[in-house]
């Protein structure tokens, strides 16, 4: 029979076994951040010139080619889903935060919202595809950010919602029982009140569908150069990066890497700053 | 504030940039085969700055993708290898015409670390290794072609386009005529059943994987081997001669052709007859429609006429054959029979 | 007061339109798919054999390459993410704390392109040369490492997965782990218990069933990620025992095919395709969601 002490001993070195274990899963879970960081920095720095946010894509074989149609685009594509897309969502988190107790609507689309959120980016693409392009004939920038919005929109109406529950109800009362009407005690307490955290959601949706790949494939298609207009092809930024890795010349591939690191650095510093002042840990991989 | 005045200024000037508003002109969209892209994307260019207020955005998806979004009307020209199947054309609402561009050829690049001999294949063991049926580098077979070299024991990897390719039209077409038993297992077209390997997308696709991966051999055009320093086989021709890919052997291919080319220019050059002549070579396509309205449809038929004509001069330079000259001249007669309304 | 009214119309017209978007989604998908379905029936799902060419449609290799593939992320970062989050809330002082969750945080930004590229250059480059080699050469009777090297295929795209998904993991199990009353861990040292024993029995044990939960949302998660996903994992539909063949998916098919697939029956069978992604990622969030509401208990 084990003597206590021998016993407690095993169980001491068990645990400190165990939790060196422990120690070593985390250190893991942050590796692969700093590799992947580092490997960009590496391949991509170099690459980072004028030309790359000044000029369009060159024909193959041809230096000097650049990224600034496909930086435009993105910024072009994710301000027309945001510019739908917040008001939309906002309204749908306000509706079911405020409203949802009496309303019937509020069950279903809420249900609807949390479908939306969990579907695969490639299939919001897949229908935009079906139900936009083809039958207008024409890949688009505006379909492109048709797609985006769809993806941005439950995104932030989930937050919204959540985020305005949690004002106390103390403070909607005291506004109605100043003899405000309804409508403005919702906007002018409760979602100021709630403001910065919406607005850290909104900066991380933004962050999210700036990074979007796989939808724009089927609806934005591409562009060499800078679309001409809202109902033309569209380069952007994680498409051009996903085209030229995909390629085998050298050149593009310098390329690739020093987009992705600028589309990295810019989503990262997007998170940075809503993490740092308190913004919601609600948030899912861009495709 | 500042932060958001300048996130609202950037979003309104790119919308500004990206709409019609600041210009003018003419934006033809086209699509399809990867195999002619470099040599494209360079007349594109060119063209574009000989012709001011026209931009031609042509994405690379493949002869299946190009095909296929030509007939849903969302692109205004596609690029194909392979000539539109009679089922595909009954799918138009409008006729469509094949315009052929250039020459080229389908090479099969290899990467074999350690080894530096130029490979010998012949379509036997060719269609073999991409049945599945011979797995090692050193198999007794490749060996005996290549003077009995002490190749590695690497397993190979065949390479094959995941995506509906007019590349693997041409190739399939090439191995369906060599081998039967790859014609009954595997059959030709662009997208098949391969029996082993692994896919990439694009002629792009292939080539990085060969690039990345030792023991890879993989089917690309020519100059996508060659911008990548990717070794690639000779192959034995109908003649019995083992032939490196080349212009000459691309031209000498077609030469069987010319007196029977068909009005609609949709022929297959592989396993041709003659001495020099590379066996596994096409055509490749731009597909128009016969008539549309100007301006697009006018800059098109420019777009083309020039292409059969200054266009040629640069395709050497990167490794495609620029059409025989009687071609060419039937060729212009046919784009010039295009309708502009 | 009207306008308050009007107020609540506009919110009424703004929900019923997300309402409306969602059900036109499902309904174009499935109407779009329908044909494919009568076509093949029930063999959709269970025959391997996908030829556009030759008009078969079968997405069995897909589900079988989504569900490994995902299976095999789970294996890897479950491990990972729960030890993280132990460290987090248990073991780790609350400055160093704060900065790991943020670094794990960050990863959770990178997008999916960017997995890709450093999956085809950098990861199985390595996975070729070092790991695989290594374990053919030690287990090669075990038929999970049959095969040629080659990098790219379904271990790749299980590790890249594993990394995409570790900090919606993180965060999921250190809430559950977060949400377990202090006292629980006091009672347990107070016993005499090691740290690792007092872990083990008051944090884990009562967080069994919500990580469970945490598990099945993570799994939903890796389901449908595309993009990295099919830059690694060979694009070749087949079913094969070994870890190092390439492999396909149901979201990695959509991407390669849908742009180019002319033939009408090979557009519905993509939309079948989409469907069934669609159907199982949503089984799945649902399934957890119904879970963790239940309180974890089955």
């Amino acid at each position: 029979m084990k003597t206590s002490r021998a016993f407690d001993l095993w169980r001491k070195a068990k645990s400190r076994v165990a939790i060196s274990l422990l120690l070593l899963g985390c250190g893991l879970a942050v590796l692969p951040l700093f590799a992947i960081l580092l490997h960009l920095v590496r391949e991509g720095a170099s690459s980072i010139d004028w030309n790359f946010f000044t000029q369009v894509q060159k024909p193959v074989g041809e230096l000097g080619g650049g990224m600034a149609h496909a930086i435009v685009g993105t910024i072009a594509q994710v301000g027309l889903a945001s510019l739908v897309g917040i008001p939309l969502g906002l309204a749908c988190g306000i509706y079911l935060s405020e409203y949802g107790g009496r309303e019937r609507l509020a069950g279903p689309v809420r249900f609807a919202l949390e479908l939306l959120a969990s579907t695969p980016s490639i299939l919001v693409g897949v229908f935009i595809y079906g139900a936009i392009v083809v039958p207008m004939k024409k890949f688009s920038l505006f379909s492109g950010s048709l797609a985006l919005m769809l993806i941005l929109l439950p995104l932030v109406a989930r937050t919204s919602e959540e985020l305005l529950r949690l004002i106390p109800q103390h403070l909607r009362e005291a506004g109605l029982a100043l003899g405000l009407p309804r409508w403005k005690v919702i906007l002018s307490v409760v979602v100021r009140s709630a403001w910065p955290g919406v607005w850290a959601a909104i900066l991380l949706g933004i962050a999210r569908i700036a990074g979007e790949t796989a939808p724009l494939v089927l609806t934005s298609f591409g562009n060499p150069s800078f679309a001409r207009g809202l109902d033309q092809p569209s380069a952007s930024l994680p498409l051009q990066i996903y085209t030229y890795s995909i390629s085998p010349f050298e050149e593009w591939h310098r390329m690739a890497w020093a987009g992705a690191l600028v589309l990295v650095l810019t989503v990262l510093i997007l998170n940075a700053i809503t993490r740092l002042t308190g913004g919601s840990n609600e948030h899912r991989r861009a495709e | 504030m500042k932060r958001f005045h300048l996130g609202v200024v950037l979003v309104l000037g790119s919308l500004l940039a990206a709409s019609g508003v600041l210009h003018a002109g003419v934006q033809l969209q086209g699509a399809g085969a990867t195999f002619p892209y470099p040599l494209y994307s360079k007349w594109f260019s060119e063209f574009q700055k000989s012709h001011a207020g026209v931009e031609i955005n042509y994405q690379s998806i493949g002869s299946g993708g190009g095909i296929n979004q030509l007939l849903k009307g969302t692109v205004d020209f596609g690029a194909s290898d392979a000539p539109m199947t009679d089922q595909e054309l009954a799918k138009s609402s409008a006729p469509i015409v094949h315009i052929p561009t250039v020459l080229g050829a389908v090479v099969l690049s290899y990467n074999l670390p350690g080894w530096k001999g130029a490979l010998k294949l012949s379509p036997e063991v060719l269609s073999d290794i991409f049945l599945g049926k011979i797995q090692k580098w050193n198999d007794a077979r490749i060996a005996a072609l290549n003077a009995g070299a002490a190749l590695p024991a690497t397993a190979i990897l065949p390479v094959y386009r995941a995506d509906g390719s007019g590349t693997t039209a041409i190739f399939t077409d090439y191995l369906a005529k060599v081998s039967p038993e790859f014609k009954s297992a595997v059959g030709a077209g662009k997208s098949v059943k391969w029996p082993a390997g692994l896919g990439g997308k694009g002629n792009e696709g292939v080539t990085g994987v060969v690039k990345q991966t030792p023991g890879a051999i993989g089917y690309v055009e020519l100059v996508y081997a060659e911008t990548n320093q990717l070794a690639v086989a000779q192959l034995k021709n109908a003649s019995g001669i083992f032939v490196a890919p080349s212009l000459e052997g691309v031209t000498a291919a077609a030469q069987g052709v010319l007196k029977t080319m068909p009005a609609d220019y949709r022929v297959s050059i592989t396993n041709a007859a003659g001495k020099k002549s590379y066996p596994i070579s096409g055509f490749t396509y731009l597909l128009v429609p016969q008539s549309g309205k100007a301006p697009k449809q006018k800059v098109i038929q420019d777009l083309l006429a020039w292409a059969v004509t200054d266009g040629q001069k640069l395709a050497p330079a990167l490794s495609y054959a620029p059409l025989p000259k009687e071609l060419a001249a039937k060729v212009q007669a046919t784009i010039r029979g295009m309708k502009v309304e | 007061m009207k306008a308050d009214r009007i107020f609540l119309q506009i919110l009424r017209v703004a929900a019923g339109a997300s309402l409306l978007v969602l059900a036109a989604f499902f309904i174009q998908l499935f109407w779009a798919a329908l044909p494919a379905f009568r076509a093949a029936g029930a063999g959709f799902f269970t025959s391997t054999d996908w030829s556009p060419g030759q008009q078969e449609f079968g997405a069995g290799a897909f589900i079988y390459g989504t569900l490994v593939s995902s299976v095999l992320a789970l294996l890897i970062s479950v491990p990972v993410s729960v030890a993280t989050a132990l460290c987090l809330t248990e073991l780790l002082p609350a400055r160093l704390a704060g900065v790991i969750s943020f670094v794990v945080e960050m990863l959770a930004a990178i997008p999916s392109v960017v997995f890709g590229l450093w999956g085809v250059f950098v990861l199985s480059p390595v996975l070729r040369a070092t790991v695989q080699p290594f374990l053919a050469e030690k287990l090669p009777w075990v038929p999970l490492f049959s095969g040629p090297p080659l990098g790219i295929g379904m271990m790749s795209a299980g590790v890249i997965l594993a990394i995409m998904i570790t900090p919606t993991l993180t965060a999921l199990s250190r809430e559950v782990f977060l949400a377990i009353p202090r006292l629980q861990r006091e009672a347990a040292l107070a016993l005499g218990a090691t740290r690792w024993e007092a872990i083990r029995v008051a944090v884990l044990q009562s967080a069994k069933g919500g990580l469970w939960g945490a598990i099945i949302l993570g799994w939903g998660r890796a389901l449908g990620e595309t993009m990295a996903v099919t830059m690694v994992i060979g694009n070749r539909p087949q079913v094969s025992a070994s870890l190092f063949a390439p492999a396909q998916t149901l979201a990695a098919v959509l991407a390669n095919e849908y742009a180019e697939a002319t033939d009408d029956l090979h557009l519905s069978a993509l939309a079948a395709v989409g469907f069934t992604l669609l159907l199982v990622s949503t089984v799945i969030h649902l399934g957890a969601k119904l879970w963790i509401r239940r309180g974890g208990k089955a």
